[in-house]
């Protein structure tokens, strides 16, 4: 029985809680990936960056308020500096559009042209970053850095294995829910929400019913600003920022986004858990979990791993493939594209 | 008419030509990583070799006064293309006579064999590490003043059987240098008689490395070696290890060995140790008091950058011309005893010798010795974490 619930909190320790965070922060950005993707129609290249611009609005807006003793101990105090972060990110986000993406969006251009265009603010924007916070590591996290540690479960259990939950973690997965079930009620219960809904679904019919087309691209730029800075501003807290990562980042999130289904929000966000899942529990070396379970004369020799984890990267592009083979409108599409 | 056009473009070619036949600006490449997985480590690299090129220009001593221009190409780490093109523009485009670099291993040995090794142009790179570049085929134009991975694997293996260390895990960063050192400590440590549980690659770059760790943990051992950088994948790694309990102590070998790493982890570090390239020399001291007085922090590989332009530009001193086929023998005369010591700072005094037909024997910032097919021999600094700072064992 102690056997058991050791593999238990092993896996939940090294697979089930890092799987969870990781999970979150990629169902956030992939949310801002397929909101801009649903309404303005194209694959913005950018997001990663506009998350890692995000994240550092906030760590700036954070030292200010560190420098002034202001603290909300034990959380940390980024979660004070997000809303001035995302109000500059959105303004920064709708300076773009005004000055770029409207000028090709009133000739009507094509998809790909937007995509192209999208890449070129991506590296404007990479440059830009790394000018203005330079390409090192920045560590902006305080407060209690454990809700309990690996050590202290240990002694409370008595068990031979560790389970760690880190307050980020926590703050992670809180968070995403919270924006979750906030956007879910935006779009389906507002007046704006359902506008902008109709105006994905059908840009010219929502057009003619009198719905303010400017308007909706707006918000639908500022909520997607906003969801990249809490994702850029929780992967920095829960890691570390460097402006760097972010555009690693952008292949799992567009599995992610692609896989639920572009456009689909509820398909953002279970796209992130299982890119998120499956690179963990394939990559996962299950030796010492099955230790605890099985008789000693049982035990594999190796490390019972599927994937080596140099791998890891792959997992994501595998099951991109295989849904773009089987469901290439991925998982919660109605509508084929 | 005739006469005077003529006698105005021959005016026209002898102002175009004497500057040239007098060399009075000698163009030096520093090829680095300014983009990519390492860019946060290049700009101390590039001080420092830029630091050597202003003394030496400086110094009024260099090839009857010639002076010395740095120009800086991006190598990135990671992109053999964009380090070839790089390369290929310092030495087509800008002209440089020879080149700092690359910075990454695979980096540099793209660069040497699509640049160097065609235009016959020397370079001396101060921080490519692998064992695969000791053998290569050069010319005898590739040096490099850090010392090969291979000898740092023997000196962990030492290390880990001092310390009665039996069973560790290991993991590196999936590149050449990284591979290169992980191969190097197995064998030498299971020469010794130590087992690897696990050797697994990590990639440099991501934010999340549970995956890495769960597998690590799985594999299990006394301690977790990890060949990666410390503002990378290699400070995610153990990072993650840390927050869940899967590994306490772990070997820092050279890219993850600065006080970087221990601001961002703090005292769960402590008891950890590492090693990295460093000598007792006075000449590290010396080189970090002018690094300040420029106005830098010499990083990991910063020291070895000023000796690679410092060993270059002595070379083309002896041997009295930039081309590369002249003075590419003589960078060897001039690292090795027998001669007068030279220290960083030192290097007008170095000229002066030189150009008076005496031998120098360049010390530098790292003590360089090039053995072989001119590498470093490499002194290696052993340290141990403790209160939350490096300090130094011995050196070794």
């Amino acid at each position: 029985m102690e056997g058991l619930l050791n593999a238990i909190v092993l896996i939940t320790n090294f697979a089930v809680v890092p799987g969870l965070a990781y999970g979150s922060q990629l169902a956030l950005g992939a949310l801002g990936v397929t909101l801009t993707f649903a309404v303005l129609r194209f694959s913005n290249f950018a997001h990663g960056e506009t998350m890692s611009f995000g994240a550092m609005v906030a760590i700036f807006v954070t030292w200010g308020l560190q420098a002034y003793g202001v603290s909300i101990d034990p959380l940390p105090t980024a979660l004070l500096a997000l809303p001035a972060a995302i109000i500059v990110t959105v303004l920064f986000v709708l300076g773009t559009d005004r000055l770029i993406y409207r000028f090709y969006r009133d000739k009507r251009s094509d998809q790909v042209v937007f995509i192209i265009v999208s890449i070129g603010v991506m590296f404007v924007m990479a440059g830009l970053i790394r000018f203005i916070i330079g390409p090192n590591d920045q560590i902006f996290t305080d407060g209690a850095r454990f809700l309990i540690s690996a050590r202290d479960f240990r002694d409370m259990t008595g068990l031979d294995e560790g389970l760690a939950i880190k307050t980020t973690q926590v703050i992670t997965l809180a968070t995403a829910a919270v924006c979750v079930l906030l956007l879910f009620w935006f779009l389906q219960k507002t007046r704006t929400g359902k506008s902008m809904r109709a105006y994905a679904d059908n840009e010219d019919l929502a057009t003619l019913s009198g719905i303010d087309a400017g308007r909706v691209v707006v918000i639908a730029w500022a909520l997607s600003a906003a969801l990249a800075t809490i994702a850029g501003t929780l992967y920095g807290l829960d890691k570390s920022y460097k402006p760097f990562v972010f555009q690693e980042l952008l292949l799992p999130i567009f599995a992610a986004a692609i896989v639920g289904g572009l456009g689909s929000p509820i398909g953002a966000i279970v796209g992130g858990y299982l890119i998120a899942f499956a690179e963990v529990f394939l990559t996962y070396a299950y030796k010492r979990f099955l230790g605890h379970i099985l008789p000693d004369s049982w035990m594999p020799d190796g490390l019972a791993q599927l994937l080596a984890t140099e791998y890891k990267f792959a997992v994501a592009f595998v099951i991109l493939v295989i849904t773009l083979l089987i469901r290439p409108t991925g998982l919660f599409n109605r509508r084929s594209t | 008419m005739k006469t005077a056009l003529l006698a105005l473009a021959s005016a026209a070619a002898i102002a175009v030509a004497a500057p040239a036949a007098a060399q009075d600006d000698v163009k030096l490449g520093v090829l680095l990583a300014f983009t990519g997985p390492l860019e946060s480590l290049a700009p101390s690299i590039a001080d420092g070799a830029e630091l050597a090129a202003k003394e030496i220009s400086d110094s009024g001593q260099f090839m009857n006064g010639a002076t010395v221009t740095p120009v800086r190409g991006d190598s990135t780490c990671i992109d053999a293309g964009a380090a070839t093109a790089a390369g290929e523009r310092l030495v087509t485009s800008d002209g440089v006579a020879a080149i700092v670099g690359a910075m990454c291993s695979g980096a540099t040995s793209a660069v040497l064999q699509n640049v160097g090794i065609p235009n016959g142009i020397v370079m001396i790179s101060p921080s490519a590490t692998s064992p695969a570049l000791t053998n290569v085929e050069d010319n005898g134009l590739f040096f490099r003043t850090a010392p090969s991975d291979a000898r740092q694997g023997e000196i962990i293996a030492d290390m880990l059987s001092e310390r009665d260390i039996s069973e560790v895990a290991l993991t590196y960063t999936n590149n050449d240098y990284g591979k290169g050192l992980a191969d190097s400590i197995a064998s030498a440590f299971e020469a010794k008689g130590g087992t690897i549980t696990i050797n697994a690659a990590h990639e440099d770059g991501k934010g999340d490395y549970s995956a890495e760790v769960a597998a690590l943990a799985a594999a299990g051992g006394e301690l977790l070696v990890v060949a990666g950088y410390l503002d990378q994948g290699g400070k995610g790694i153990i990072q993650a290890s840390l927050d869940s309990g899967a590994f306490d102590t772990f070997l820092l070998p050279d890219g993850m060995v600065g006080d970087a790493l221990v601001a961002a982890i703090g005292d769960d570090l402590d008891g950890s140790f590492g090693v990295l390239p460093g000598s007792d020399s006075d000449g590290a001291g010396v080189y970090a008091k002018l690094a300040e007085e420029a106005g830098f922090t010499p990083g990991v590989y910063s020291g070895e950058a000023y000796d690679a332009a410092a060993l270059i530009l002595l070379a083309m001193q002896a041997a009295q011309s930039t081309e590369s086929a002249d003075f590419k023998g003589k960078i060897m005369d001039i690292a090795n005893a027998p001669g007068e010591k030279i220290l960083p700072g030192e290097l007008g005094k170095a000229l002066e010798l030189i150009a008076n037909g005496q031998d120098v024997d360049y010390v530098g910032a790292t003590a360089v010795e090039l053995i072989g097919g001119g590498e470093s021999a490499g002194s290696f600094r052993e340290i141990e974490i403790k209160d939350g700072a490096i300090q130094t064992v011995k050196y070794r």
